[in-house]
């Protein structure tokens, strides 16, 4: 098996909040399955905190802890703090990745962000710390490369 | 993790060695260490028993004993059957073929010809990862010299019409190497039927020990070694002869050439019973390589909507061992060559499960993966975005 920490190999076998949230207040979706995974994250807001937070993820198993520890990590902080939430404070969390593994951390991040942004431009508010312009493209692009 | 259950389903990986392979290579250790080049006792010892295990490899594939070149591997054998021939035919031409699902070490030894100076066409395959003899003969130039088009494929299991592919080659007069390093020992190799000018395989994928391979070139054909020094095996493979791993190498090509037909009757037996379980309890699944022409100890499927790794570690939860050609199970996050080749996309090759069947398998092995199997799938599709758009969607 790869050289997963005890943590990554928790969150994989028992990944937290997975599922779809029926009528989510925001939605992003990132990844490329040319690269080998995929992510969709779903918020429910409730006074600018994040009150539920989903995922469904197509990919490895550090794919799968990674999205499971960035939900757990997002559920019940304000939207400013959730944005603040990096691939590699995410990679921490979990105890560590392996190189060829950190492309993983990256979208956990990035499909929280762009959930979070699409709250915010629904709802025309701007949040500290997210960019006017989604950056997470870019990213994904970025990652097909090194895929 | 552990699993109150073991089962080994990775032979193509790794195999252990029989027991009567063993046994014929301990006494080369510590009791007949000598150096076959020695001029004494030791080394007529030693000597003999690297003799005596070339004859056994060559009665394995129907060949001469002097034509067999022992190497450290089946990865030796290509690089020196690639390098070796195409350097020693420049003077001929300098245009190589070899087949888009051909191991790295036969793909990337072209790819290192390619950049001293010759051409390369690499022959795509069909969606059973068969290549067509047409193709090839369409392919041949006045100036090509080498044609290598491996035998069987370990990731697919398809086994290529070589004897059709060398009829072509042969008519244009250049050389033909077949990688027969995932045939050899679990399919009959019969190096006058191929028709094949030079053969390769390797001791591990039937049982021998892991470092033993040999390459098989026909009789007064000029080959350049890749290595400079003294003059073992002829001078084409030099450096002091591993005879542990050459005896361990001859004993099991022995034990392949008895038992061939009751190894092949065992593990597709539980091969078919695998192919048909997977595909009756799991929906969307694929059998990749051609459904009929493949090793009989191989199954290998992608699983639509999930990805290899994740499914690797669950089954190894349950004491599962298999492979995958899944981007995220190689090191170079790159899905596997051999599934992309046969026309399959990047994302249903992500769900790629190999299972190599071995001696030590039995009935209730194959049970235990069908019974395994399809939960863990369940529980990754659950997981997935791309299986609920599906469900949602009715497409992909």
């Amino acid at each position: 098996m790869p050289m997963y920490s005890d943590k990554v190999m928790d969150h994989f076998s028992n990944p937290r909040n997975v599922g779809e949230i029926k009528d989510a207040d925001g939605i992003g979706e990132v990844g490329n399955p040319v690269c080998g995974d995929m992510m969709t994250f779903y918020i429910k807001v409730k006074d600018n905190r994040l009150e539920d937070v989903k995922f469904k993820t197509f990919g490895c198993g550090a794919a799968i802890a990674v999205s499971s520890m960035t939900s757990e990590m997002a559920k019940g902080k304000t939207l400013e703090e959730a944005v603040a939430i990096t691939p590699s404070l995410v990679a921490k969390e979990l105890e560590g990745l392996p190189k060829n593994k950190f492309h993983c951390s990256n979208l956990g991040a990035q499909a929280l962000r762009k959930a979070i942004r699409d709250y915010a431009n629904k709802k025309s508010i701007k949040i500290q710390g997210l960019d006017e312009k989604g950056d997470e493209d870019d990213e994904e692009h970025e990652e097909e490369k090194t895929c | 993790m552990s699993a109150a259950r073991k089962v080994y389903l990775d032979y193509a990986a790794a195999a252990p060695v029989l027991p009567e392979v063993m046994e014929a290579m301990l006494p080369y250790f510590r009791e007949f260490y000598g150096n076959p080049q020695s001029l004494h006792d030791w080394g007529d010892i030693a000597r003999e028993a690297i003799e005596a295990a070339r004859g056994q490899v060559a009665a394995l594939i129907e060949v001469n004993p002097e034509e067999i070149i022992f190497t450290s591997s089946g990865s030796e054998a290509n690089n020196l059957a690639i390098k070796g021939l195409a350097q020693a035919q420049a003077g001929k031409g300098k245009h190589l073929i070899v087949s888009a699902i051909e191991h790295f070490s036969v793909l990337n030894a072209a790819r290192t010809m390619e950049k001293a100076g010759f051409e390369l066409t690499v022959i795509p395959v069909d969606k059973n990862g068969l290549v067509d003899p047409d193709e090839v003969a369409r392919n041949i130039r006045k100036d090509t010299v080498l044609v290598s088009i491996m035998h069987a494929n370990g990731e697919a299991g398809s086994i290529q019409r070589i004897a059709e592919i060398a009829d072509e080659v042969k008519k244009a007069g250049a050389l033909f190497h077949t990688d027969a390093v995932a045939s050899t020992g679990n399919i009959t190799v019969n190096v006058k039927e191929l028709g094949v000018d030079a053969l390769s395989l390797a001791g591990n994928q039937f049982y021998g020990p892991k470092g033993s391979g040999a390459l098989w070139v026909r009789k007064g054909l000029r080959l350049i070694p890749l290595m400079d020094g003294g003059v073992q095996e002829g001078g084409r493979r030099p450096g002091t002869e591993d005879v542990p791993a050459i005896v361990g190498l001859g004993k099991a090509s022995e034990s392949a050439k008895k038992n061939l037909n009751l190894r092949i009757e065992k593990t597709s037996k539980l091969r078919d019973k695998l192919i048909k379980g997977v595909l009756a309890k799991i929906d969307h699944a694929i059998l990749t390589g051609h459904p009929d022409q493949r090793l009989p100890h191989h199954a290998s499927f992608c699983i639509e909507f999930i990805e290899g790794e994740s499914m690797l570690m669950l089954l190894n939860s349950q004491g599962i061992a298999v492979s995958s050609g899944s981007a995220c199970t190689s090191r170079a996050l790159k899905a596997s060559h051999v599934l992309i080749a046969m026309g399959i996309s990047h994302e249903i090759a992500q769900g790629s499960l190999l299972f190599t069947l071995g001696l030590d398998n039995n009935e209730s092995d194959i049970d235990y993966v069908l019974e395994n199997l399809p939960p863990i799938v369940d529980r990754l599709r659950q997981m997935s975005p791309l299986y609920s758009k599906f469900i949602k969607e009715q497409k992909r």
